[in-house]
């Protein structure tokens, strides 16, 4: 059964069980994660297969969950929580910056803190106040944290495998709104680890950069504009932080234009940082300020009015025809 | 028969063996620990007021950047360690230096984080300690972890997690607790309630009878002890050192006891209590009563004295041989210790900062 086709969620699923196979130490816990599966089913049938010590449901509380995944990496262990949705991780906040991030720094090297926060985030699910925020600025402003987002079903596999052996704290992301896509998938193919980003697709006249629940819109957006007869690279950053610097701006200078695609609001943002990046990088290479196309500064719409922050297709070109192609 | 609750709910009054004029009080619950270890705690004690008296000397010359003392605790301070077995684990706070050393860790190490040469000095897993932790309470949900996983390995080990009556306000106090009743997690909570967090008195923290009895609301025995009691402390925090290694769950134990001193020496206690509520308390002295008890059982020797007094001198004298020199600092060592291998940034960032350096010497 090499090749499948399955969706991001049964991905994420397998991942979690191979790795709680390959590996006695890791352990699943959070809210719903239980007899329920999770609320997205992530973790339907763990505790049926590997029983309550290594997959079970915790008190109501995300600061809790995550203090006590500190403990349990600190004697030994691999845990794997969830926050049940991006909003609700914020409880959670203070033990995720404060020592989370900081324990390895703190004691020399001495604690290292070996576990993933699985984070269902972002929005286009119709879903209610709180349940929507790309949350993701946080973490990647906070130094300690690695922080990833998978934006295929294939990556969802291998980056949440690779997250579980990585030897420190990931914030993982997941896209919500991508759970349920399917996708042909050889899941035994060897892929690019964390800090690696890749080029989704290849184009000579500008560059897209986006991650998670951004890239398919990029493609798609790709696709409209090699149809009006404009070739656009995508990139795809797989991972937040480690940020591939070199992957982004190899891309960036072999087309000199460049468009950021990110759902989360653009003020003092991941996408803001990849600008200053790119630009302080690449500035020679470039032919036009490098554009973006992100969520508006507002707190995330209810689900009436969310067609309205999303960045869309259209959004993406009509930035791509300002990219001042009249000078070149 | 008892019912639940009343298993739950503390004593009527803080245990006391020894009360302040060194006078013994039988109890019907605890028994008075062995002459042994009545002696080696005095010794402790002895030593662990040498350490808070000269740590904050240090700071006054500068040598500290602050000195939280426990100066007036160093009965909570001895008694936590002294309960535990090799094994177990310890989460103290910023206020507890002397414990950190009374576990057995390098006095110097322990100081690392007040001198300001780095963050945490010594290795949490060669005597089981974790790092102070400054942010109030959060350290208590890492215990239950900790705790936890010795239980999924089949280990027997106790994990004493300690805070003040300050932290038993934030929402981790009571998210340790409750996680730790519902995975029957072997910690003992162990609070000192010294009746200030800086400025504001416990009156303005809490309503409840106790801090021990916030116990029963997560189905945590709790009990409470006269902090400035060694013998009734090492009763009490023994026992639940005992049930939580025997499989029956957390444990609460507070101890009433009294900042003395200011809360730092960056603190002016003047400003929120008058002298006449401190005075009371140093009647209370966690030393003096011990001494008085020794004394009247015959127990205070010349050589308990004397070898008392050697351990303070040599520690004191440790403290200011190894707290007078400058430390060396790397400016490296920023970038290295964040992740097990640097980001490219940091790599980056480290070359920049070497290169800064490099000039500046030029």
């Amino acid at each position: 059964m090499t090749h499948q086709k399955i969706s991001m969620a049964q991905a994420l699923n397998q991942a979690l069980r191979d790795a709680m196979t390959a590996d006695d130490s890791v352990l699943m816990f959070g809210e719903d994660v239980g007899a329920l599966g999770g609320v997205f089913r992530i973790t339907d049938g763990l505790t049926a297969e590997f029983g309550e010590d290594r997959c079970f449901d915790t008190p109501l509380a995300e600061s809790g969950i995550v203090g006590m995944a500190i403990g349990l990496a600190m004697n030994g262990m691999r845990p794997v929580v969830e926050m049940q949705f991006d909003a609700f991780g914020y409880p959670a906040f203070e033990q995720i910056v404060s020592h989370v991030a900081k324990m390895r720094n703190r004691t020399r090297g001495r604690i290292a803190l070996p576990m993933v926060i699985r984070m269902p985030y972002a929005g286009g699910i119709g879903g209610v106040e709180h349940h929507c925020d790309s949350s993701e600025g946080y973490y990647a402003h906070t130094p300690g944290l690695t922080v990833v987002a998978p934006s295929t079903v294939a990556d969802a596999y291998t980056l949440l495998r690779r997250a579980i052996e990585w030897p420190d704290p990931v914030v993982f992301m997941e896209p919500k709104k991508l759970y349920w896509a399917k996708e042909e998938v050889d899941l035994t193919e060897p892929a690019p680890g964390i800090g690696t980003a890749v080029v989704r697709r290849e184009g000579a006249d500008a560059t897209l950069i986006a991650y998670g629940p951004s890239v398919p819109v990029a493609m798609e957006a790709a696709e409209a504009a090699a149809a009006e007869g404009r070739e656009l690279t995508v990139v795809d950053l797989r991972s937040v932080v480690p940020f591939d610097d070199e992957t982004v701006c190899a891309a960036v200078r072999r087309t000199g234009r460049a468009v950021v695609v990110a759902e989360a609001s653009g003020f003092a943002s991941v996408s803001s940082e990849i600008v200053a990046r790119v630009t302080e990088r690449c500035f020679h290479s470039l032919a036009a300020p490098v554009r973006r196309v992100t969520g508006f500064d507002i707190p995330y719409p209810p689900p009436k009015l969310e067609k309205f922050q999303l960045p869309g297709v259209d959004r993406i070109l009509d930035a791509v025809d300002d990219l001042q192609w009249e000078d070149s | 028969m008892t019912t639940v609750e009343e298993q739950l709910l503390p004593s009527k009054e803080p245990v006391r063996l020894i009360d302040q004029d060194g006078v013994l009080h039988d109890h019907s619950s605890y028994q008075l620990p062995t002459q042994q270890a009545l002696v080696d705690g005095y010794v402790e004690l002895i030593k662990g007021r040498r350490i808070n008296d000269q740590a904050s000397a240090l700071v006054r010359q500068g040598r500290l950047a602050v000195y939280p003392s426990s100066h007036g605790q160093e009965a909570c301070q001895v008694a936590a360690s002294m309960v535990l077995a090799d094994g177990d684990w310890l989460f103290p706070t910023y206020r507890d230096t002397v414990t950190i050393v009374s576990r057995g860790v390098d006095p110097i190490e322990t100081l690392t984080l007040l001198r300001g040469d780095w963050h945490s000095g010594y290795d949490p897993y060669a005597r089981n300690v974790a790092p102070q932790s400054t942010p109030l309470a959060t350290q208590l949900t890492h215990a239950v972890g900790v705790a936890h996983a010795a239980r999924l390995k089949g280990e027997d080990t106790v994990v004493m997690a300690l805070c003040g009556d300050g932290a038993t306000s934030e929402g981790d106090f009571h998210e340790a607790l409750n996680f730790a009743a519902v995975f029957k997690a072997p910690v003992v909570f162990f609070v000192q309630n010294n009746g200030f967090a800086i400025s504001v008195p416990l009156s303005k923290q809490t309503v409840a009878p106790s801090i021990a009895h916030k116990g029963i609301g997560y189905g945590v025995p709790g009990e409470r002890a006269d902090g400035n009691d060694l013998a009734g402390l090492l009763a009490v925090l023994g026992q639940a050192v005992d049930k939580a290694r025997a499989g029956e769950g957390p444990q609460l134990v507070e101890a009433h006891t009294y900042r003395v001193q200011a809360h730092t020496n960056a603190d002016d206690a003047t400003r929120y209590r008058q002298d006449d509520e401190v005075t009371p308390w140093l009647a209370k002295d966690p030393i003096k009563r011990l001494e008085a008890y020794l004394s009247s059982a015959g127990l205070l020797s010349d050589d308990i004295k004397r070898r008392a007094e050697d351990a303070a001198t040599r520690v004191a004298q440790q403290l200011r041989d190894g707290l007078m020199p400058e430390p060396s600092v790397d400016p490296e060592e920023l970038f290295t210790h964040l992740y097990a291998v640097p980001t490219p940034q940091l790599a980056e960032q480290a070359a920049f900062l070497r290169d800064e350096l490099a000039r500046e010497e030029a």
